[in-house]
């Protein structure tokens, strides 16, 4: 009984850290405002700041003559983007980032569907390992072991060899614009090589998304005469669908910002990253390396846009 | 006819026999409560039902057809879930349409359907909401639109009124039972709780540890109770041990009294014993008060109007000797 006071309020626990708490009680808002302040300043002005900083940057003009830029407001600068050789760089990628999304959506679904519906206990730690192994190794470790998968002398080629599919590899090479003279310098080897780098960055949202959805939805689907089609189109899809556009925004951001998978695996031809760094570097152009930076926003804008008015986020 | 026939059926999960070895016939137009505490196989026996599970052993059959082995989709069977399940990335309007849409039902011809099935379940023009902006009980009767828009065959309810507090609990059961009456749909409800059983249903099969314990009309149940379980889980009847029911005159067997049945003070043709007050509580329309005879613990309900007797009080409390229920066995 000696440890528990008998009176009816205690009294206040001593020192400095007792006023405190006693305050931040009373004033939850001191509270919040001392922990965000620090995140905020550091996203509003080193995070946002530098980011308009490009921004504007892509409103000036390089002198082609002298090389010097010149910081008068024009979007000449936006003109050259149009231009079919920049222009098909922005085709390039968005194509390349579209396909990437599109692909990594149909695998990641059956195994974030697997992990939130069916994975328990053991399985769940071995899934979450699985999927997030490959982020804890170096992306340029990866990217290089991909190349000598995929390269003529290959693992991949000798595999196929064995079974008796070289034809089917040749066939696949033989196509124009997905094909080349070996899976590591075509953009199939660049495909590839995207999905399974930004293949967590889908799993993991879709598999949140999946592990919201009661499991008694599906049964009420099925008891009311749903097959398992109608199922998954009318209300698992809808409901995974916030997941799926999450996990779309990494994928299809990241493959529009990335330069080195497109340097090291693929064709020679320029993707939006590479067209930023050699602009910004060996060409020194920040105005059209950040022209071209901007292209990936907008697109990201729009397409959220879009989402937003397809009513992706209804089930949110 | 019979709508739903179970043989000898099993349900074990691993080592746990949730289901074990159910006989049970339900007629057609039924309404039929399964009653049990939680873990005793009732919500198991609707799942067989609805196709959610399969059996481990024995055989199903909803109106004369084989059901093991066909999916739920292809059951005209419906429920109304516990926690309701409504989409809640539809309007009210499409989730009552669901099942008509999956049919393949035309979208005019399926809205007008729905909406008729949410006037029967009085919440006409609530169709535009999304079951976020409707209230527990509000969302209670969208399920069962749901479900009744399909004109189901059988009709089971998990729970339905659960999460209900009394009042509209006490209107839904009543309301339930009024639709029952006039759709004719057999109705097949899971409930713990024994009031609803007792007041809605036509049969009652009692549960526990994955069998039937009793399946009788409510009557037959409440006061012919066939084991000690159904006693003391239907009602709160007091369960006398065989040495005191032998010293009442009955012979020794286990025995069931209501509490009830049971009044303050002796008369002609009853049966009296003796004891202390050990508690006495108001429960607004009558009182209920524990006695200790000589060690066993007997509840009695008497009427609020007569006078409360004070704790360690001695009391002679009474009943007629055909409302003591002797049980064999167990």
């Amino acid at each position: 009984m000696s440890t528990v006071a008998d009176t009816s309020i205690l009294a206040r626990r001593g020192g400095l850290a007792g006023r405190l708490s006693d305050l931040f009680w009373r004033k939850p808002g001191i509270l919040l405002l001392l922990m965000l302040t620090p995140p905020l300043l550091w996203l509003g002005i080193i995070y946002l700041g530098s980011l308009i900083a490009l921004l504007l940057q892509s409103f000036f003009s390089i002198d082609d003559f002298s090389g010097l830029i010149n910081y008068e407001f024009t979007l000449s600068t936006y003109r050259q983007l149009l231009i079919p050789s920049n222009f098909d760089i922005i085709l390039r990628t968005v194509v390349m980032a579209v396909m990437v999304t599109l692909a990594s959506a149909v695998i990641a679904f059956p195994i974030a569907y697997y992990a939130a519906r069916y994975a328990r206990g053991k399985w769940k730690v071995i899934f979450y390992l699985g999927v997030m192994l490959p982020l804890w190794s170096s992306y340029l470790v990866k990217i290089y072991a991909w190349k000598l998968i995929l390269a003529k002398e290959g693992i991949l080629t000798w595999f196929l060899a064995k079974l008796h599919l070289l034809w089917l590899l040749d066939a696949w090479l033989a196509l124009p614009v997905v094909g080349g003279s070996s899976l590591s310098i075509s953009y199939t080897g660049t495909f590839i090589v995207f999905i399974y780098v930004w293949m967590p960055f889908m799993i993991l949202p879709i598999q949140a998304a999946l592990e919201r959805v009661p499991g008694n939805l599906i049964e009420a689907s099925a008891d009311l005469g749903g097959n398992p089609a109608q199922t998954f189109r009318f209300v698992l899809f809808p409901l995974a669908l916030p997941g799926i556009i999450a996990g779309s925004i990494f994928t299809f951001s990241l493959t529009l910002g990335d330069y080195i998978i497109p340097q090291i695996i693929g064709s020679s031809r320029l993707f939006i990253g590479q067209a930023v760094y050699a602009q910004q570097g060996t060409a020194g152009n920040i105005p059209l390396a950040a022209a071209f930076s901007v292209v990936p926003i907008v697109i990201m804008g729009l397409y959220l846009w879009m989402a937003k008015r397809q009513g992706a986020f209804d089930a949110l | 006819m019979t709508a739903v026939l179970f043989q000898q059926v099993s349900r074990h999960f691993g080592a746990v026999r949730a289901v074990d070895s159910v006989d049970l016939a339900i007629a057609e137009g039924e309404f039929f409560a399964m009653l049990g505490p939680s873990g005793s196989g009732k919500t198991t026996c609707l799942r067989l039902m609805a196709g959610f599970e399969q059996p481990t052993a024995g055989h199903i059959e909803i109106f004369g057809e084989t059901a093991e082995g066909v999916p739920p989709y292809r059951r005209n069977v419906n429920t109304v879930f516990q926690d309701y399940a409504l989409f809640p990335h539809l309007s009210i309007l499409e989730n009552v349409a669901y099942g008509l849409m999956v049919k393949g039902v035309g979208k005019a011809e399926r809205l007008k359907a729905a909406e008729e099935a949410l006037a029967m379940v009085k919440l006409p023009g609530y169709g535009t909401r999304r079951p976020g902006q409707l209230s527990g009980g509000q969302r209670q009767r969208v399920a069962l639109a749901r479900a009744l828009v399909n004109r189901p065959r059988v009709l089971l309810l998990d729970e339905p009124l659960g999460a209900l507090d009394l009042k509209l609990r006490e209107q839904m059961q009543e309301e339930l039972k009024a639709l029952q009456k006039s759709l004719g749909i057999t109705f097949v409800f899971v409930t713990h709780d024994q009031g609803e059983a007792l007041s809605m249903a036509d049969r009652i099969a009692v549960f526990n540890d994955g069998k039937i314990q009793q399946l009788g009309t409510p009557e037959e149940v409440y006061k012919r109770p066939a084991t000690r379980f159904v006693a003391d889980f239907v009602g709160s009847s007091n369960m006398l041990p065989p040495d005191f029911v032998e010293m009442l005159g009955f012979g020794r067997h286990h025995a069931s009294l209501r509490p009830e049945a049971i009044a303050l003070g002796d008369g002609p043709g009853r049966k009296h014993v003796s004891g202390r007050v050990t508690a006495a509580s108001f429960l607004g329309a009558a009182n209920r008060v524990t006695v200790d005879a000589n060690g066993t613990r007997i509840a009695a309900m008497l009427p609020a109007a007569v006078a409360v007797p004070a704790q360690g009080e001695m009391v002679t409390l009474s009943f007629l000797p055909e409302d003591l229920h002797t049980m064999d066995g167990a």
